[in-house]
């Protein structure tokens, strides 16, 4: 028989650690699912063994760690590191997960989806070489192994993430030589309007310090770069754009975060455009209930917000599972939730602001340059997506089918907007319209042999 | 001002009406092609790829026969897409086995092989059981419980998603016209004399044809047709490309012309529910690793389930309307191994106007003992 | 090229990184290792043999994928190192089936 939880999460982040301390206090049965051997998420990646690093000091070291210690402590959560979910029956709430006990199956009367954000992917040409990795990605090689980029660093792109990794690069010792900020000249002005920026205060100056932080140790910015190249015949050489190049051996690319639906998606839940941060995000109520009547969604998974809304989103969604099964009168919920909410927004204050400020650039998703490689598995260019839209692919669904683009191990995670947004662009339609790409099960791999072992009275 | 006008329109863009509408197009009649968007039930997306001849036509000599043309006809055509359009279909036809894991399974597969033989007649059909030592020569891998094997040349595989790239670029290039997101809103029909609203635009043809797969049921009385299928669900999964391993496809199991082994041949009955259910899928992956135990290795990167467009008995149906003459249906639910056919023998008598006298079985009017009689 | 700092995370773990050893610290990943050896490739793609290495090292884009432990095609940012792993890179599509009494 399938263990049977009042609620199961998916991603041991903030989020996820805090609506599952809130339910499990609550006294509900939760089991918590994490693909990571370490709770933390992203954000807060290896803060067990991390946290007495003097590079990763700050919110990382001190709120990170304390959460997970709190996380840590709770008793009555089931907390199952090291998993993945690979299937999921909505309708009966059967949860198929690949894990450290192999294939089992659990049942949830609600489900809880924290799976947090993903780095926007950045076609540029070239980014598939040896070399060109995502800023997130240098900063979990800090976090996970304490390592550092060797030789000439360069970062490129914008937003929160970049500053803060060029200032842990410095504390490291291993200042970036170069960052070439996308953002164009005047956005500032611009995104001045959004407002905020009173409530938003202490994360502006957190974000100035940074700042000034790698600078000191020598780090050079060139501002308003446009048409970036990593250049390299089998590695990566170096890097260009309009009125520049250098020599790098490592370029680290980033333009925000978005979230990650490859599961909502794959669920068929309702999703929405958001026209501001330009993603798709899940339609979630004020307590983060999504279209189907059994799943919530909480932290950036539903859209970004950083990692203090997504506890307060957390905690706001483990209110209202309380309330679903039974264990937290309306009236309660809405009481405890009040402060929650206030502080949510105090985190969101500053969002808007960021989201005109960091706006990608229209060629960010949709590569000007045909011979870029859109689709990294299956090696497909954003050429080859522009010519099935002229034939008649309206969306990434039948681009896939057409082209093979989203066919490939990482399930289309990579390229799925980007497609949407070449065919968007071709035919003149809006992303609504061009829609999202539906992914299936498994939502990560599993092999032939673990499918065939499942026990059969599990598998209903 | 978009053309209104045309010779042929064929809804349905999956690989049914893309088929037939590339032959219609092929023959100089100005053909349009209706699609629905990116999100519909589409049989063609979820085709398992075979080229399939040796499960076919049991206690229908008629279907037989037309299934073997069609494989039969497929080099031609895939040939012809590659000259016109440069896409590969992946087209092999090595021959193909059915596996039988056990005596009593290898006992009924020669019984039915047997009596397909038969009810081919002077038509012929070769095939063999195969057993032991021969099996494993033949198929690298192969599990200790695969008992043997029925095995005929005619089988093979292609990629279902290459040969709708293919039949679309080829018509359009021919100087078809593709309207995707045109799910038809309304129609009205006269002897040759049809329209078809959708899109937002009214087009006029003396021909129409009915490709729709599951949307055929609705639109077939429109035009004095049934088309009574409904869907039957089948899953399918889909492991990481490998280096090439099978030398040819099995009922159950092929490899992919990139590497991926593709497992399938799910049948249920779930409405137009396209979930997926791990209990089927489990049962899919057991019977691959009993064939092939090393497939257990393997990583499954995607799979998924679609709908088959099934008839009653399900055999395919092409009917014409007696009533409105040059409306036309084409239903089944091997939209790969018939396009051949498809393309180059059913096209060129909806051209001519008739169907041939042969395809008189194949008519909807079998399932109604009154009007048949 | 990634390198360690050994006074803040010792390299306590030693594994194969296509057969070369490797020490590194615990906790870290079969792809960091890679890049901590500075391998020039984690794989060969099956579709052009384009070299890659990690990119996202978060799950998300299976440019990482190995051969750990005579596994093939792991995502190997997800796999965390223990003593004696052995990591190889792919060169194109994986192996199937090895037919007995093959080398």
């Amino acid at each position: 028989m399938s263990l049977s939880y009042d609620l199961a999460i998916i991603g041991a982040g903030p989020a996820g650690m805090s609506a599952a301390l809130e339910a499990a206090g609550l006294g509900l049965s939760v089991a918590i699912i994490d693909e990571q051997a370490a709770p933390g998420g992203q954000i807060f990646r290896a803060v067990e063994a991390a946290a007495a690093d003097p590079a990763l000091t700050g919110e990382y070291a001190r709120d990170g760690a304390a959460l997970a210690r709190r996380f840590r402590a709770m008793p009555n959560i089931d907390y199952r590191p090291e998993t993945t979910l690979w299937h999921m029956d909505a309708e009966t709430g059967l949860l198929s997960l690949r894990g450290a006990r192999g294939s089992e199956t659990i049942t949830a009367g609600r489900v809880l989806l924290a799976t947090g954000a993903q780095e926007r992917p950045v076609p540029i040409p070239g980014w598939t070489l040896p070399g060109v990795m995502t800023a997130g990605a240098a900063q979990i090689l800090l976090k996970q192994a304490g390592a550092v980029p060797k030789g000439r660093t360069v970062l490129a792109g914008q937003g929160p993430l970049l500053w803060l990794l060029a200032a842990q690069l410095a504390r490291a010792g291993a200042a970036p030589a170069l960052l070439l900020e996308t953002t164009p000249h005047g956005a500032l002005r611009e995104a001045m309007r959004a407002g905020g920026l009173w409530r938003g205060r202490a994360m502006l100056a957190k974000g100035a310090t940074l700042m000034l932080e790698a600078r000191r140790a020598g780090m050079k910015v060139v501002r308003g770069v446009r048409n970036l190249r990593a250049e390299g015949d089998g590695a990566l050489r170096g890097v260009t754009w309009d009125g520049g190049s250098t020599g790098c051996d490592t370029l680290l690319l980033h333009e925000g975060v978005i979230p990650s639906t490859h599961i909502t998606r794959a669920l068929g839940l309702a999703h929405d455009w958001d026209g501001a941060q330009l993603c798709w995000r899940p339609t979630l109520d004020e307590w983060g209930a999504s279209s189907h009547p059994r799943i919530a969604v909480a932290g950036d998974g539903g859209g970004i917000g950083g990692w203090q809304a997504a506890v307060e989103g957390g905690t706001l969604a483990a209110l209202d599972a309380a309330h679903r099964v039974g264990k937290l009168p309306a009236e309660q919920r809405d009481r405890r939730a009040a402060s929650h909410r206030q502080a949510r927004d105090g985190a969101l204050a500053l969002r808007p602001f960021l989201d005109r400020l960091y706006a990608p650039a229209p060629t960010v998703l949709a590569p000007a340059d045909d011979a870029t490689v859109v689709c990294r598995c299956e090696e497909i260019t954003a050429g080859q997506v522009r010519q099935a839209a002229r034939l008649g692919a309206t969306g990434p669904n039948q681009a896939k089918a057409y082209l093979r683009a989203g066919m490939g191990p990482c399930q289309g995670r990579m390229c799925g907007t980007t497609v949407a947004a070449l065919i968007a662009g071709t035919r003149g339609i809006s992303m609504e319209e061009a829609g999202v790409l539906r992914p299936r099960a498994p939502y990560k791999p599993i092999t032939v042999g673990e499918l065939a072992d499942l026990p059969a009275d599990e598998a209903v | 001002m978009t053309r209104q006008s045309f010779d042929a329109i064929v809804i349905g863009g999956g690989l049914v009406g893309a088929a037939i509408a590339y032959g219609l197009q092929r023959q100089g009649l100005a053909t349009l092609l209706l699609d629905e968007g990116d999100i519909a039930f589409r049989a063609s997306r979820g085709n398992f790829g075979l080229v399939w001849v040796q499960s076919k036509g049991l206690g229908a000599p008629h279907y037989q026969r037309w299934t073997r043309g069609s494989a039969q006809e497929w080099p031609k055509l895939a040939a012809e897409l590659k000259e016109r359009t440069g896409i590969g279909t992946g087209l092999q036809q090595p021959g193909g086995v059915h596996l039988c894991l056990s005596e009593e399974e290898f006992g009924k597969r020669g019984e039915y092989m047997a009596r397909l033989q038969r009810e081919a007649g002077n038509f012929g059909l070769e095939y063999r059981m195969v057993r032991g030592a021969e099996a494993r020569d033949m198929l690298p891998g192969l599990g200790p419980q695969v008992v043997g094997m029925s095995w005929t040349p005619y089988d093979g595989h292609a990629s279902p998603l290459y040969l709708l790239r293919a039949l679309h670029t080829g018509f359009t290039g021919a100087g078809g016209t593709y309207q995707p997101n045109a799910r038809v809103e309304g129609s009205s029909a006269a002897p040759n004399d049809f329209s078809v609203e959708a899109a937002g635009q009214r087009y006029r043809a003396p021909r129409v044809v009915l490709a729709a797969g599951l949307g055929n049921a609705d639109l077939a009385p429109r035009f004095g047709l049934e088309a009574p299928v409904r869907p039957e669900r089948g899953q399918i999964l889909v492991t990481e490309r490998t280096q090439t391993v099978l030398p040819m496809p099995t009922t159950t199991i092929r490899q992919t012309e990139e590497g991926s082994l593709m497992l399938g041949d799910s049948k249920e009955d779930a409405g137009f529910n396209l979930g997926q259910s791990p209990e089927v899928m489990r049962k899919i992956a057991q019977r691959a690793v009993l064939s092939f135990p090393w497939i257990a290795n393997l990583n499954l990167v995607r799979a998924w389930s679609a709908l088959r467009v099934m008839a009653p008995d399900g055999l395919p149906i092409y009917d014409q309307s007696e009533r409105f003459p040059g409306a036309f249906t084409a239903n089944c639910h091997s939209g790969v191994t018939l396009a051949g056919t498809h393309a180059n023998r059913l096209a060129p008598m909806i051209a001519a106007g008739a169907l041939e006298p042969g395809m008189a079985p194949f008519s909807a009017r079998r399932f109604n003992v009154r009007s048949a009689a | 090229m990634f390198a360690q700092r050994p006074d803040i995370r010792p390299a306590t773990v030693e594994v194969l990184v296509d057969g070369t050893p490797v020490r590194v610290p615990e906790g870290a990943s079969a792809a960091a290792a890679v890049l901590l050896a500075g391998l020039p490739a984690i794989r060969e793609t099956p579709v052009t043999g384009a070299p890659r290495l990690p990119y996202c090292m978060m799950g998300i884009c299976f440019d990482c994928l190995a051969e750990i432990d005579g596994v093939a095609n792991r995502q190997s940012c997800m796999v965390t190192v223990r003593p004696g792993m052995q990591i190889r890179p792919q060169r194109g599509a994986r192996e199937a089936y090895r037919p007995e009494g093959a080398a």
